[in-house]
């Protein structure tokens, strides 16, 4: 049976989609990388400012679906004031929950981001809402800035 | 006007409906009819028909079966032929879809071209009627052109006429756009064409299934449509080209079947359509195209159309009474032909399209493999719902109240 929409556009999901808190350009940001997800069309921008391997602050600007925009912004509110390795390993939580291994000692962690847990019976929506994580994770390599990461391999960019 | 004032034409959808084992008797309202059609039982059995008392290969055996084969795959040739009004059934080719059929008129018509010639693209076409144009410009050192529309999906004939000049070689457009579902003037276009000597492509994957189309009276020079869009098989397609063209035309694959001779150093074609044809042709598919093609002659394919346009009446009159939905293109019914593609305000495609699937609405969400249109037109990514004959006024009020219930429950309190 699919998952009903209907229960999963739910007011944690409309609330960060319709007001979301981080979604503002920051001012010279330490670090920031373009991530896309060419399936919905999702495409944002993620800025941090990363000080003695403490995430300080954080933004996103963009437009993409509710559930790409929403999730990039539950994100922030569970990573901005941890280390480096906490929010690695919130993003590894994330994407244990999509693929249903998560606990619930576990979700819990997540907090209103374990709300995108049904998202695992939407195949086409995985995506959307690990938009923000995968971005996340690349941003937060060592010596990256800049640039762009997609969800999907890198096509060939042929001129024609 | 009133959703209420409009007249409700003289067709049995019911019994129409109970040809279409998938949707007869579901909750799903299908209506991502531009993406695909449903398949009618006549069309299920005649290629079952085919395959359990007619299999062996055309062309190929000299035996009683092969012979039968070939009959049958000719027969269903000479039903399309006769289906698009084309004086000559050689003029049929048989491919995979649209898609492929375009790609060979490019590749084989583009080895035709010369440095500097022009070629005439639509800005709303397709992905396959712009990107094989593109690759041969680029392998041939021709220019592309573009046609822009209006945002009503409009084309103007003094717009084109300014494009035209005597380097130029082809025009290439949609009859009806996948995006607007507009009529464009075909028959127009092809004239002014033809004033410089050039030819006119016309991709006919949406108009086909919704309009009588007669390639001697529009005079196109090509026409390209899918078997699966007009309640066909996946796999078959057509492309109709002007004997007198597809001569000129080296093959676009080749292979068995397409050869009269072959030697270790040289090769003599076979004549059209069959130097086209390479490799076992899909003779079910082709077999389900003509079932498909006689089943919408025996429903009163008149009756059907009025039908389509009515719903796509009530649909927009419905959609225009709900606030913050904006529809893309015309904003008169009749120029839309069943597709009606719209946006809604602050919410995304795909969350609309994810909503809709949760009332067993198939609408579809995306770009409709029509980027650059949409880049034109200024929008991301749009909704699309499209009507066939099948569709009833009952799931077209299922999809008023599913759209007016979208805002609301992403959050919206207008």
């Amino acid at each position: 049976m699919a998952m009903k929409n209907r229960t999963f556009y739910n007011e944690i999901l409309t609330e960060h989609n319709m007001n979301p808190y981080h979604k503002h350009p920051l001012v010279n940001p330490m670090k920031w990388m373009r991530g896309v997800n060419p399936s919905c069309g999702d495409d944002i921008v993620l800025q941090l400012n990363v000080e003695d391997g403490v995430i300080t602050d954080g933004a996103f600007v963009g437009n993409g679906c509710a559930i790409s925009q929403a999730s990039a912004d539950m994100m922030l509110d569970l990573v901005i004031g941890r280390t480096r390795e906490e929010a690695i390993e919130l993003k590894d939580l994330f994407l244990k929950m999509i693929r249903e291994e998560i606990t619930e000692e576990e979700l819990e962690r997540l907090e209103e981001a374990s709300s995108l847990k049904d998202i695992s019976h939407m195949p086409s929506r995985v995506k959307c809402a690990v938009l923000g994580w995968h971005t996340l994770e690349e941003i937060l390599k060592e010596d990256s800035n800049g640039g762009e990461t997609t969800t999907e391999s890198d096509g060939d960019n042929t001129a024609y | 006007m009133n959703v209420k004032d409009i007249q409700r034409p003289a067709f049995d959808v019911e019994r129409v409906r109970a040809d279409f084992p998938l949707i007869s008797g579901t909750e799903l309202a299908y209506l991502d009819n531009s993406a695909t059609t449903q398949k009618p039982k006549a069309v299920l059995d005649a290629e079952r028909e085919y395959y359990e008392n007619y299999n062996a290969n055309p062309f190929r055996g000299l035996y009683d079966l092969s012979t039968e084969a070939t009959d049958r795959y000719e027969h269903a040739r000479e039903t399309v032929a006769r289906f698009i009004g084309a004086k000559d059934a050689s003029s049929v080719i048989f491919t995979r879809n649209a898609t492929e059929s375009l790609n060979l008129v490019a590749y084989s018509f583009g080895e035709l071209l010369k440095e500097g010639d022009e070629l005439i693209v639509a800005v709303s076409e397709h992905h396959s009627n712009l990107l094989p144009w593109r690759a041969a410009a680029k392998r041939k050192g021709a220019v592309v052109r573009y046609l822009f529309c209006d945002a009503t999906g409009a084309y103007s004939l003094d717009d084109l006429r300014s494009l035209i000049n005597e380097r130029t070689r082809l025009i290439t457009i949609a009859q009806i756009s996948n995006v607007f579902g507009r009529l464009n003037d075909i028959k127009a276009m092809a004239a002014l064409a033809h004033e410089v000597g050039a030819v006119l492509v016309c991709d006919g994957a949406q108009s086909v299934p919704h309009l009588p189309v007669n390639v001697t009276d529009l005079d196109v020079d090509f026409l390209a449509f899918s078997g699966h869009k007009i309640l066909a098989s996946m796999g078959i397609g057509v492309l109709y080209g002007k004997r007198e063209l597809l001569d000129k035309m080296p093959p676009f694959l080749s292979g068995g079947e397409m050869i009269e001779t072959v030697s270790l150093d040289s090769v003599a074609f076979a004549t059209v359509p069959h130097k086209f044809e390479a490799g076992t042709v899909n003779a079910g598919g082709a077999i389900s195209l003509e079932a498909a093609i006689r089943y919408l002659e025996e429903i009163d394919r008149e009756k059907a159309i009025a039908w389509e346009d009515h719903l796509t009446r009530l649909m927009f009159e419905g959609m225009k009474n709900v606030p913050h939905v904006n529809i893309v293109g015309a904003q008169d019914p009749d120029d839309h032909h069943g597709i009606l593609t719209f946006t809604i305000d602050n919410v995304h495609p795909h969350d609309v399209s994810a909503i809709f699937a949760d009332s067993d609405i198939a609408v579809r969400a995306g770009h409709h493999c029509a980027e650059p249109l949409h880049q034109h037109l200024g929008i991301p990514s749009t909704t699309r719902a499209s009507l066939m004959f099948y569709n009833t006024e009952e799931e077209v009020k299922r999809f008023l109240e599913c759209l007016a219930e979208i805002r609301p429950m992403m959050g919206y309190r207008d």
